[in-house]
This record gives C-alpha cells, sequence and structure tokens, in this order.
C-alpha cells in the first residue's frame, strides 16, 4: 500500500476542472479563492463593442500546487464567451465538442503503441455556475447541463449567492433540484456511504448531498472581521465570509472538490463518461466498417 | 392696513430656505394662500413656492421649479382682507414660532400688487382635482426584482406579481407586454400609475430583436395619442399611454454592459426616457460598483447612448446643474424590498441576511432613494414634458411626413408607409 503510495505522491496527481457560466458570475474569483491562486492575474475582460463580436472560445490555463509534499498539476477549463450573446443559440457546441476531443485523444492514446506517458486531458469536474438573477433554471441553463450530462461531471452552482437571504437560498435550491430533476438532468451524483464508515462522514455525506446546487460566494481578498483576519466581502452593512459555513456553501464545495471527492470524480469520469465515449466511438466505427463492407459487397456482386 | 402676524410651526424635517415672498390673501372663509419656505435639494437662485391653508393642515405643493416643498400651518386669525408681507429673504432657524414683524409702513407696495402669481395656486388646484398620470415601464431578465423595485418605490402593491395569485414565474415563450394601473392617493393628490412589465424580455436562448415587440409597444401608444389629437371631435383630455419612462435592469454582473443591453438601449433610447437602473446591487462591494458603473457609462458614451437625463435637453445652467449630479450617479445601483425590519429602533424597507440587514433607503448602502427621488419627487414633470415635447413630436413628424390616411385634416388620403422604426 505504501509503495503504491509512494509512486502516485511522487508522480503528482491531476486533476482537469472546468467553469462555465455566463461572465459576471464569479467564476475567476471562485476558482483562485478555491486554490488559492491568481490563475486570472492578466486577463483583460472586454468590453461590450467587443463582447458583441465574440464566439465562446476554450481556454486552459494550469497550475501546479503543493501542499504537504503532495503535487497536484490543476487545469483549469474556461469557457468565456458562452451565453453572452444576444442570440445564444448551441452556444453549448464547442464545449462538447472540447471534452469530446480530449476523450478522442485519450482513446487513441489508449489504442496506440507507447502508453507510458499518456497524457490525461479528459475533464473531470464541470462547476456550472448558475444566476442568483434568475428564477431558478434558465432555458440555456437547461439546455447546456442536458447537452453535457453524458459528458462530464457536473456539478451545479449557486453564483454570488450573497444577493440572496437565508430563505431565498433556500427557496432558489429546492427550485434548481425540482427542475434539474423535471428535465432529467443528470447531475455528479455522491456516491453513498459505505455502511461502516463513521458517523460523521456520513452526516458531512448528507449534508453535501443536500446542499446541491453549492450557493458560494468567492474572494480572494482579507477582511478585518471579528476581529479576526478572514477572506471575505466588505460591504456598507457587513462582511461576507467566504470560509463561513453559515454565510455560504464555499467550504462544503471546496471539500467536496479538494478533499473527499477528487479521486470519485476522476473515476466516474473514467469509467461511466469516457467509456460510454468509447463505446460510442467502437460502434459508429464498426458501423462504418459494416457499411464500408456492404458497400463494397454490393459493388463486387 | 393691517398685515396678518403669522406663526409658522415647521414639521420636522423641514428647514427654512429663506422667506422668498409673502403673500396672503383670503378666499372664502376657510383658504389662505401662503408662500412661505421650501426645502430645496439644490438651490440655485430663488425659486417661488405656493401652498394652501386647509383649516390648520399642511399641506404641499410643487414650486413653479418642479422642486417639492411643505408649507407650514399658518394659525392666522380672521384679519386682514389681502396684505402684502413684504418679507426679504431672511434664513431663519428652524422651529420659528414668530413670523416676522408686520411692516406697517409697507402699505404703498399694495398698488404695484396685481396678483397673477396666483395662478400658480390656481394650477396647482386644478392638478390636484385632475390628478397625474404616470406610465412607467420595466425592462429587464426575469429576476431582476423588478417588480419588487416598482412595489418599492411606490410603497404598495402595484406590480403584476402581486395581481396574479399564482406565484410559478413562467418565462413566456414571447415577449408579452402587460399593463397594469393603478391609482395612488397620497395627501390628497391623486396619481394614475400604470405599470408596464414586459416578461420575456432576455430570458430565451436566442433573444434576437427581442427589442421589437416593446419599440412596437411605445410607437403605437405615441400612434393612438396622434389619432386622438388629430380627430375633428377631440376629446377634452386625451387619455395619455404613452410610455414617459423606462426603467432598463441591468444585472450586476460587475463586468461592463452585454450585448443584449446595448443592442436594447441604443434603439429605445431614440424613442422612450431611458433610466438604467443596476439591479441587485447587493452583490457589489463600494469599489466595484464605482467601477461598475464607470465601465457602463464609458460602454454608453462609446455607443452614443443616451439616456435620461440627456444632456442634449437641458434647458438651462440651472437644469444643467442639477442633472449633472444626477447623470454622475446614473446608473442608480438599487436594492429593492417589500419587508420591513426593526433597525435601531426604526422600522424600514430592508434585506436580512446572515452578515447584516441592507437598508433600501440608506444611501450609504444603495441609491434607491436617489432614483425615487429623480422620478417622482423632483423629475416627473420633466419626464413626462420630455415625452411629450420631444420624443412624441419627433414621432409626430416621422408619421406626418410619410403621409397618412388617417390624417382627418382635410389632407388627401395618402398610403400609410410601414417604415421600420
Amino acid at each position: 500500500m505504501t509503495r503504491i503510495h509512494r509512486k502516485s505522491v511522487k508522480k503528482g496527481f491531476d486533476f482537469t476542472l472546468m467553469v462555465a457560466g455566463e461572465s459576471g458570475l464569479g467564476k475567476s474569483t471562485l476558482v483562485n479563492s478555491l486554490f488559492l491562486t491568481d490563475l486570472y492575474r492578466d486577463r483583460k475582460l472586454l468590453g461590450a463593442e467587443e463582447r458583441i463580436m465574440q464566439t465562446v472560445e476554450i481556454t486552459k490555463h494550469a497550475v501546479d500546487i503543493e501542499e504537504k509534499g503532495v503535487r497536484l498539476r490543476l487545469t483549469i477549463v474556461d469557457t468565456p464567451g458562452f451565453g453572452d450573446a444576444v442570440n445564444n443559440t448551441e452556444c453549448w457546441k464547442p464545449v462538447a465538442e472540447y471534452i469530446d476531443q480530449q476523450f478522442e485523444q485519450y482513446f487513441r492514446d489508449e489504442s496506440g503503441l507507447n502508453r507510458k506517458n499518456i497524457q490525461d486531458n479528459r475533464v473531470h469536474c464541470c462547476l456550472y455556475f448558475i444566476s442568483p438573477f434568475g428564477h431558478g433554471l434558465r432555458p440555456l441553463d437547461v439546455e447546456f447541463m442536458k447537452a453535457l450530462h453524458q459528458r462530464v461531471n457536473i456539478v451545479p452552482i449557486l453564483a454570488k449567492a450573497d444577493t440572496l437571504t437565508p430563505p431565498e437560498v433556500d427557496c432558489k435550491k429546492r427550485k434548481i433540484r425540482e427542475e434539474i430533476e423535471r428535465f432529467g438532468i443528470k447531475i455528479y451524483q455522491f456516491p453513498d456511504c459505505d455502511s461502516d464508515e463513521d458517523e460523521d462522514f456520513k452526516l458531512q455525506d448528507q449534508a453535501l448531498k443536500e446542499s446541491i446546487p453549492f450557493a458560494v460566494i468567492g474572494s480572494n481578498t482579507v477582511v478585518e472581521a471579528r476581529g479576526r483576519r478572514v477572506r471575505g466581502r466588505l460591504y456598507p452593512w457587513g462582511i461576507v465570509e467566504v470560509e463561513n459555513p453559515g454565510h455560504c456553501d464555499f467550504v462544503k464545495l471546496r471539500t467536496m472538490l479538494v478533499r473527499t471527492h477528487m479521486q470519485d470524480l476522476k473515476d466516474v469520469t473514467r469509467e461511466t463518461h469516457y467509456e460510454n465515449y468509447r463505446a460510442q466511438c467502437i460502434q459508429s466505427m464498426t458501423r462504418l466498417v459494416v457499411k464500408e463492407r456492404n458497400r463494397k459487397d454490393r459493388s463486387r456482386n | 392696513w393691517e398685515c396678518l402676524q403669522v406663526a409658522v410651526e415647521l414639521p420636522q424635517g423641514w428647514r427654512p430656505q429663506g422667506l422668498v415672498q409673502g403673500s396672503l390673501q383670503r378666499e372664502g372663509s376657510s383658504r389662505l394662500l401662503l408662500c412661505v419656505m421650501r426645502q430645496s435639494k439644490e438651490t440655485a437662485g430663488p425659486t417661488l413656492g405656493w401652498g394652501g391653508w386647509r383649516q390648520g393642515r399642511l399641506c404641499q405643493g410643487e414650486g413653479e421649479d418642479g422642486l417639492g416643498f411643505c408649507v407650514a400651518t399658518v394659525g392666522a386669525t380672521e384679519a386682514a382682507p389681502s396684505c402684502v408681507g413684504d418679507m426679504a429673504d431672511t434664513h431663519r432657524d428652524a422651529g420659528l414660532k414668530q413670523a416676522p414683524a408686520p411692516r406697517n409702513e409697507k402699505a404703498p407696495v399694495d398698488f404695484g400688487y396685481v396678483g397673477i402669481d396666483s395662478i400658480l395656486e390656481q394650477m396647482r388646484r386644478k392638478a390636484m382635482k385632475q390628478g397625474f398620470e404616470f406610465n412607467i415601464m420595466v425592462v429587464g431578465q426575469s429576476g431582476l426584482g423588478k417588480s419588487t423595485l416598482i412595489n418599492t418605490l411606490f410603497k404598495s402593491k402595484i406590480s403584476r406579481k402581486s395581481v396574479q395569485p399564482t406565484s410559478e414565474e413562467r418565462i413566456p415563450k414571447t415577449i408579452e407586454i402587460k399593463s397594469i394601473t393603478h391609482d395612488i392617493e397620497e395627501k390628497g393628490v391623486r396619481m394614475k400609475l400604470t405599470v408596464i412589465d414586459t416578461p420575456g424580455f432576455g430570458d430565451h436562448i436566442n433573444n434576437e430583436n427581442c427589442w421589437q415587440p416593446i419599440m412596437k409597444f411605445i410607437n403605437d401608444q405615441y400612434e393612438k395619442y396622434l389619432q386622438e389629437e388629430v380627430n375633428i371631435n377631440r376629446k377634452k383630455r386625451i387619455p395619455d399611454t404613452r410610455v414617459h419612462c423606462c426603467l432598463y435592469f441591468i444585472p450586476a454582473t460587475g463586468h461592463s454592459l452585454r450585448p443584449l443591453d446595448i443592442e436594447f438601449m441604443k434603439r429605445l433610447s431614440k424613442v422612450v426616457n431611458i433610466v438604467p437602473v443596476i439591479a441587485k446591487a447587493d452583490t457589489l462591494t463600494l469599489e466595484e460598483r464605482v467601477h461598475f458603473k464607470q465601465r457602463i457609462t464609458a460602454d454608453l458614451l462609446s455607443n452614443g447612448i443616451d439616456v435620461y437625463p440627456q444632456k442634449e435637453f437641458d434647458e438651462d445652467s440651472e437644469d444643467r446643474l442639477v442633472n449633472e449630479k444626477f447623470r454622475e450617479m446614473i446608473p442608480f445601483a438599487v436594492v429593492g424590498s417589500d419587508h420591513e425590519y426593526q433597525v435601531n429602533g426604526k422600522r424600514i424597507l430592508g434585506r436580512k441576511t446572515k452578515w447584516g440587514t441592507i437598508e433600501v433607503e440608506n444611501t450609504t448602502h444603495c441609491e434607491f432613494a436617489y432614483l425615487r427621488d429623480l422620478l417622482i419627487r423632483t423629475h416627473m414633470q420633466n419626464i413626462k414634458d420630455i415625452t411629450s415635447s420631444i420624443h412624441f413630436e419627433a414621432y409626430r413628424v416621422k408619421r406626418l411626413n410619410e403621409g397618412s390616411s388617417t390624417v382627418a385634416n382635410g389632407v388627401e388620403e395618402k398610403e400609410p408607409d410601414a417604415p421600420e422604426m
């Protein structure tokens, strides 16, 4: 056990996280808050004029994080331009195509001769940001999630939750959960606890499941609150503390993403989403081959 | 001539700006005209205000500059039939109880007094009787707090939400235009308020041309008014359904305007007064708010969008001064609420979160109070004037130039053009 452990630690872990949603929902801030990085330092926000011309892009930022001797190679896949245009028809397509491309790349690598250093660029998790300004899911949210739920683990996020009072948060969460079920969207399911896990873990797990979508607030600025220095947002009417579980679900999300479920997200990607893709690929290839063969047979006869 | 001793009691919160002109006239037995002092927001020169006294009650009125004011009760005795108290500009402290001393030696001034200033009171009385009309349209994606803001502005449940018993917020397939009219009364002044809602705007995946039904609605109201105007037998008072003001709700993203915002405001600012507001601004820190506003203002400028109060319609330097102050603040970062909370012993409208209570009318929290003052307390008449004298006139000129088969002025019938407006 220790030998395997040591080998993985030496190699380091990798994780690819996608963030998707309209611009202005705090995606970059949240990513920076989650991983205590400054990935978007040199980002230039487009003005409205430029955004009129913009199409959906896929950008990648990679960062190496090390903590207590464990190295993590984190790749953040961003989708600037998504949902920002006047006409957003099929704006999810570039995103779906990107995910498929990574699968295809892996599929080819896996079938290749030299498999020693396969790079795994498959997207392990997609944080989808839902606007707190709507009345639940918007048509675009539904369309995006339905197009992607078979390709990637979707974890829905209720963004900028500091604009909501506690009853509003509950109401929106309930509404979103209900709509997710109604529209048949298959978001990432937390695996059920084994019966031999301790009570604390079980309770934590239960709480996690009931918190979807995670109502988050992000911040990388440190403010002074109640005599302590905390990461938060300073308003004239009070201070929002990002890491205060009473204020938002940031801690829950971070725990889930990094501390408890990172491996499971990768496993599900590997075992379910990728396998689906692979099976479909092989099927369509077989169909092509059969078609070719039939055509040849026909032309021969 | 004997002048009246006027005991003036100021209600709380009102400051005397000066006795600009005093004139007391007795009409009938229970009315007294008194022009005394006003509370002014921006004083730029002497202004007049008029008010009435009805049996010891406080009256509010409108000065000729459109700014609201208040008249104190007059504890007057049955005395001189008409007395011109020539009270010059003097500043007094609040709580003034003693009136200026009567100036008996000023009797000769009466000969020069005709009384044309009383026209203001006549206009005021007529307006009070007729009531005011105000049509406000709200545009923005669903969930931006439009209904709540309207309810907060007019302190009553008058939005579409309160009329529909179901709280199901469904997004309509196409954009609907829903008009709801309410009669509001405050201190004897009646207002017929029409709120025009536009559910479905900006909510779909493809929002191309979603501004068209709205443009059409606005132009239809102008058309309706125009038709009434050119009628041979015109109504005494043409019902005014023209949209006076369009509140455009921008989501508080903190980045800049979205393409949809630009497209909408570019087109609509040409036909209606647009007042952009940053909705649900409680997600922006003060720094972010300032930065966001700067971006928005830059975006508006670079796209040639002129929102209310439009620079080109400032009539004089006084207007410009007042309007510049508002232009610096636009778009207003607002937060709306119809819940009341107890804060520091007072009941206030607000939103209660785990980290504090946002007070809607507290100007250090959000700019709702400024929006309310602009729309209702200071610029309502101006908004209506610009709608009727500029936007409507522009529409009228366009229509008359194209020729219309329904113009009943003896003009020969022509085929109406149906242009892209």
